[in-house]
């Protein structure tokens, strides 16, 4: 084991994934700058924020689907970016990820989508694979007539299911959720959160939700922490604005915690009004 | 108000300034070639190396082997059978000019095994599986669908471009000899039965004139067409730019680009196997 991993281990005291001064840039535009976080085994976060924050791709960070600017992420005090392919994909099976649009496979079907990771990091076969893929198939509320199906023939709320499905079939000690209900009606979104408190109980996994329905956040999570958008902030700023349990967002004094909450728009609307008089006097000087 | 319009400066830029801009600009350009070209060599020395690890599942490899090979079959027979005709038209006064029509299976037969089979096979791979390949791939990255890979520890260009890969460089052979087949019959039907050219002498000539080096000249080069379209498509597939219209531009770009590398390809190798000719049979060299 390396220096830094033995290191990393040594600062681990019962976290299962920590994100140390995490800084990704795209290009020129910088996402997320000096995340520091910590979650420890079996707890629920919920990661909330507004459109564009950098939620998602705080999350997908965690996994290694995108890389880093600055800063590292250790997993179980492995820190990812030194893993090389092969351990990275070994750690990967550790995880599970449900994507927003539950990201199936076009091409296969509901039974195929499913065992797709069982397939290919565990020597299974046909009949233990059907019956396996069965069980997280009624885990997720879901009758085994879909296994014949394409994904594009079910609803959002189905597909959604079935992602579930998918990340829950190689028992991972973390799930990943990446807006879990969003394009979902209201009903579909409580069984979606449902599903998740299940899980999270009959597999007693650690779960990262990135949301920004706050009715599901508070539904869900053992603690939340909300993002704010870099633009917004001043240097010195801190990109977290808010980390802490249920019980505490809702008694926040910070107005912008507080205005998520509620889902008001605030300033945000003066801002709109200043932005298009500014572009309507650009448009009247340049045809001056 | 005044302090924003105030700080615009609108005095256009004068003869340096346009130039410095312009060679930014090429520079610029130029940049991101040279990075676009190093990521492709790297795509597909990464091709190589998985194709040489750990080969895909086999009915993943079926799969692309027919959607790839077995499909293309009809429309590539078509064409090579269109394109020997017309050939045979376009020919056919020319050499009826000095009498030599019989001789027409000879021209035709040898275009058809030496450019038209293999150009025409690789440019209908390019503009049927080259276009698919990269929309295919350029939704599945857009729809996260290559981020879901990733995060169940598959590795997408295992998974995604070796099968492809793999199909297009082995079936391209196949459909070059079915491309030149058809050719060849398209031609000899239209010189004989519509041109009434003689039978006897247009089968008798063809076959003296074209030796074996001919046809394995088309179709080792078909080989070199097959891998280009396979790993230009699924580079662009994967990094499609967000959005329908990126999905759309990386289809457009891996069938241009596919074609423009089939051309490029086609003039260095065809230089490159006279030269073995000529090596080999120096009593030809001319």
């Amino acid at each position: 084991m390396s220096e830094s991993h033995s290191n990393a281990r040594a600062d681990d005291n019962g976290t299962l994934i920590a994100a140390r001064d995490l800084t990704v840039r795209f290009g020129r535009q910088k996402v997320l700058r000096n995340i520091t976080l910590e979650v420890p085994r079996g707890q629920t976060l919920a990661i909330i924020g507004e459109s564009g924050c950098g939620k998602t791709v705080l999350l997908k960070s965690l996994i290694g689907l995108v890389r880093p600017t600055g800063g590292h992420v250790a997993y179980d005090g492995q820190q990812i970016d030194t893993l090389n392919d092969k351990e990275l994909t070994a750690l990967r099976t550790r995880y599970g990820f449900v994507f927003q649009n539950a990201a199936l496979f076009d091409s296969l079907t509901i039974a195929d989508n499913v065992a797709f990771p069982l397939r290919e990091h565990r020597r299974i076969g046909q009949e233990e694979a059907y019956h396996q893929v069965r069980d997280a198939l009624a885990m997720v509320g879901l009758p085994a007539s879909v296994m014949v199906k394409r994904p594009a023939e079910l609803s959002g709320g189905m597909r959604k299911r079935v992602g579930l499905a998918r990340a829950i079939i190689m028992e991972p000690e973390i799930l990943l959720y990446d807006e879990p209900t969003t394009g979902l009606d209201p009903i579909m979104s409580d069984v979606i959160n449902e599903l998740i408190i299940r899980t999270r109980e009959q597999a007693e996994v650690t779960s990262i939700v990135v949301t920004h329905d706050m009715t599901s956040a508070l539904k869900l999570a053992d603690r939340i922490v909300m993002l704010y958008p870099l633009a917004r902030l001043g240097q010195e700023q801190s990109q977290i604005i808010f980390d802490g349990t249920t019980d505490e967002i809702e008694r926040c004094k910070d107005k912008r915690v507080a205005q998520f909450l509620r889902g008001e728009a605030g300033e945000r609307l003066q801002e709109m009004r200043d932005s298009h008089e500014s572009s309507r006097m650009h448009t009247a000087l340049q045809d001056r | 108000m005044s302090t924003g319009s105030a700080s615009i400066d609108r005095r256009p830029p004068g003869f340096f300034g346009r130039l410095s801009e312009g060679v930014a600009d090429i520079g610029e350009i130029t940049l991101a070639w040279v990075e676009s070209v190093g990521d492709i060599t790297l795509f597909a020395w990464q091709t190589f190396a998985w194709m040489v690890t750990r080969l895909p599942r086999k009915d993943t490899l079926v799969f692309a082997f027919y959607q790839i090979g077995v499909r293309s079959l009809p429309v590539v027979a078509l064409t090579g059978t269109f394109i020997g005709m017309v050939l045979a038209v376009q020919s056919y006064s020319q050499f009826r000019a000095f009498g030599l029509e019989t001789q027409l299976g000879a021209v035709i037969n040898r275009s058809m095994f030496r450019e038209l089979g293999p150009v025409l096979a690789a440019t209908m791979l390019a503009g049927r599986v080259g276009s698919s390949v990269a929309a295919e791939l350029g939704t599945m990255r857009v729809t996260e669908q290559i981020d879901a890979l990733v995060a169940m520890g598959a590795n997408p260009i295992r998974y995604l471009v070796v099968p492809r890969f793999l199909a297009c460089l082995f079936m391209i052979p196949s459909l070059t000899i079915m491309a030149v087949f058809m050719g060849v019959v398209g031609g000899g039907f239209y010189c004989t039965y519509v041109l009434n050219v003689d039978s006897f002498y247009y089968v008798n000539n063809a076959r003296y004139a074209d030796a074996n080096w001919d046809l394995l000249y088309g179709v080792f080069k078909s080989v070199f067409f097959g891998a280009a379209i396979a790993i230009l498509s699924c580079y662009r597939g994967f990094n499609c730019l967000p959005g329908a219209e990126g999905v759309g531009r990386a289809s457009t770009a891996a069938f241009v680009q596919s074609f423009v590398v089939i051309l490029v390809l086609d003039l260095l190798l065809s230089i490159a196997l006279d030269n073995v000719y000529y090596f080999i049979w120096p009593e030809y060299a001319v």
